[in-house]
């Protein structure tokens, strides 16, 4: 079976180039002419070096690792060129027409060989199909991610108020990955800038359950711990009492209804003063 | 066996703790402290962890005894520079060290002995409506 | 050829920072973020000293793992000491006194993404974690 595919590797790649472009004729413009005859002559040499050892479609083994690799980095950047995950499996689906040439060729009138080579490959095949379609899927979630943690960043940005106070506007809802988020960047910027107040105003927060009180309990030990003071402003007065009723013990944070407020006394607390 | 050094500036301790103390040297710098305190007037001692990568519960729990300790022989202790990383890692740990006084740097941390020294009505800050 | 697996004793409070100091490499090598490799060094801490103080000593087991396309890195900290005959309330306990045996089991739990413990009176403590990256 590898003979097959060293002898003929350049009809079977440019065969293979071919099927692409009439299979996926979007293709073009993601990606160019060049990028797909590399990909698919790398293809072609792993599929030969691994061929020998195929068995059953089971790519697990440690020989199958240089194709199973570059089918993971094949998927990638497929996600990142803006291709569908069939759109990706395409790639290795539309080498079974040429292969199945060639080993018709090769195979000759031996009928036995002819099945049995072509349901070795089929089973090959498949399984790298399904692989290159499972790592597809798990490159784009990374993406995904990668961008909603970054939007997570910016939407929630830490203010310098004044030298030595750092204000962070909450808005929306106060989530799990999102308090994550906002606590480590705002102890950073705490140690960045040396400011010894922070002033959480949590204006634009609907709610406060008990997750959100227990978030905010702990960015503001956190925050205690190295050595920052902490004042909350925003709080209403249905919040006040929510506190209150979760029995959460804020530790002698002081509390203010509204930012300005909340300033004033950081200001004095640093020893400055606004004028007016 | 090796100690962790205590540096006396007037009235005032200075223990710097570098990385990766392990538990019998955490013990000794207890006892060598309780000591030192005790030698001359103190007034305040200052914990400097900001070179610990890691803070665990016995660690914790050093500060903690050591802070108690220091003000029954009279002096008042501050922490100080404790990273990011090792302060959500305590807080998810569940501890808050709630008896210690923290502050950012050494300058900050001394600023606050004295506060805490001077005059204890200042060290606590007055809501202003 | 990079290690996959491995082991350390826990026999000694060297030993405790032994392991902190190899599981600080391991966190690295995976590419762990600061405050999640501060969070596993810091669980290894507190169990590799459960281990050594009430468990009478034992081993660290360690491996890199992966599941699906994550990575990550499972410890195992084994002893053979006495065992822990009330589980509940040990980690009660410990919560409450804020020392001991359960405050490290609890605080551990929360700072990993997986935590098992399987410990018998008489037959020594078992306690697997797993943090992904």
């Amino acid at each position: 079976m590898s003979n097959v595919l060293k002898k003929n590797t350049n009809e079977l790649q440019s065969a293979w180039a071919k099927e692409l472009a009439t299979a996926m004729p979007t293709g073009k413009g993601r990606i160019s002419a060049r990028e797909v005859e590399q990909q698919t002559t790398e293809f072609l040499n792993l599929l030969s070096a691994a061929i020998g050892h195929a068995r059953n479609g089971d790519i697990s083994g440690t020989e199958f690792k240089p194709i199973r690799e570059f089918l993971e980095g094949l998927s990638r950047s497929r996600v990142q060129q803006g291709f569908t995950s069939d759109e990706t499996a395409t790639f290795i689906f539309s080498v079974k027409k040429p292969l199945f040439q060639a080993i018709r060729v090769e195979a000759g009138k031996n009928a036995d060989v002819l099945a049995d080579e072509i349901w070795l490959v089929t089973q090959l095949l498949d399984s790298l199909g399904l692989h290159t379609i499972k790592t597809y899927q798990k490159a784009r979630e990374e993406i995904i991610n990668r961008q909603q943690r970054e939007m997570l960043e910016l939407s929630t940005p830490v203010v310098k108020l004044w030298d030595g106070i750092l204000a962070l506007p909450m808005i929306g809802t106060l989530d799990s990955a999102r308090t994550q988020v906002v606590m480590e960047s705002l102890l950073q910027r705490v140690v960045e800038t040396g400011s010894q107040i922070v002033i959480l105003d949590i204006t634009g927060v609907p709610t406060v359950d008990t997750l959100v009180a227990q978030h905010l309990l702990k960015t503001v030990t956190a925050l205690r711990l190295m050595g920052a003071d902490c004042i909350i402003s925003g709080v209403r007065p249905q919040i006040a009492q929510t506190i209150v009723h979760l029995g959460v013990d804020l530790q002698g944070v002081t509390t203010k209804a509204n930012l300005a407020d909340a300033l004033k006394l950081a200001l004095k607390r640093t020893g400055s003063t606004l004028q007016a | 066996m090796e100690r962790i050094p205590i540096l006396r500036m007037g009235e005032f301790l200075l223990v710097t703790i570098q990385v990766d103390i392990h538990d019998q040297l955490a013990l000794n710098l207890q006892d060598d402290l309780s000591n030192t305190i005790l030698k001359r007037t103190t007034r305040g001692v200052l914990i400097d962890i900001s070179a610990l990568e890691m803070v665990d519960s016995f660690i914790g729990r050093m500060v903690s005894d050591i802070s108690g300790i220091a003000k029954i022989l009279g002096a008042e202790t501050v922490l100080v520079g404790m990273q990011p990383a090792v302060a959500i890692t305590l807080v998810e740990l569940g501890l808050s060290l709630p008896g210690v006084a923290t502050a950012l740097d050494m300058e900050r941390g001394m600023a606050l002995l004295r506060r805490m020294i001077d005059g204890p009505q200042e060290a606590h800050d007055t809501v202003v409506g | 050829m990079t290690q996959l697996s491995g082991e350390a004793p826990l026999r000694s409070d060297t030993d405790v920072v032994l392991a902190r100091q190899l599981v600080r490499r391991l966190t690295l090598e995976l590419g762990f973020s600061l405050v999640d490799q501060t969070k596993m060094v810091t669980a290894t801490s507190e169990l590799a000293r459960n281990a050594y103080t009430y468990g009478r000593g034992g081993t660290l087991y360690w491996e890199f793992v992966q599941r699906d396309m994550r990575r990550g890195l499972k410890l195992l900290f084994a002893d053979e000491g006495p065992g822990i005959p009330n589980m509940d309330l040990a980690m009660t306990d410990g919560w409450t006194s804020g020392h001991g045996l359960g405050m490290g089991l609890t605080g551990s739990k929360r700072l990993v993404n997986e935590f098992e413990i399987d410990s018998k009176v008489g037959g020594g403590t078992r306690v697997t974690i797993i943090r992904w990256k």
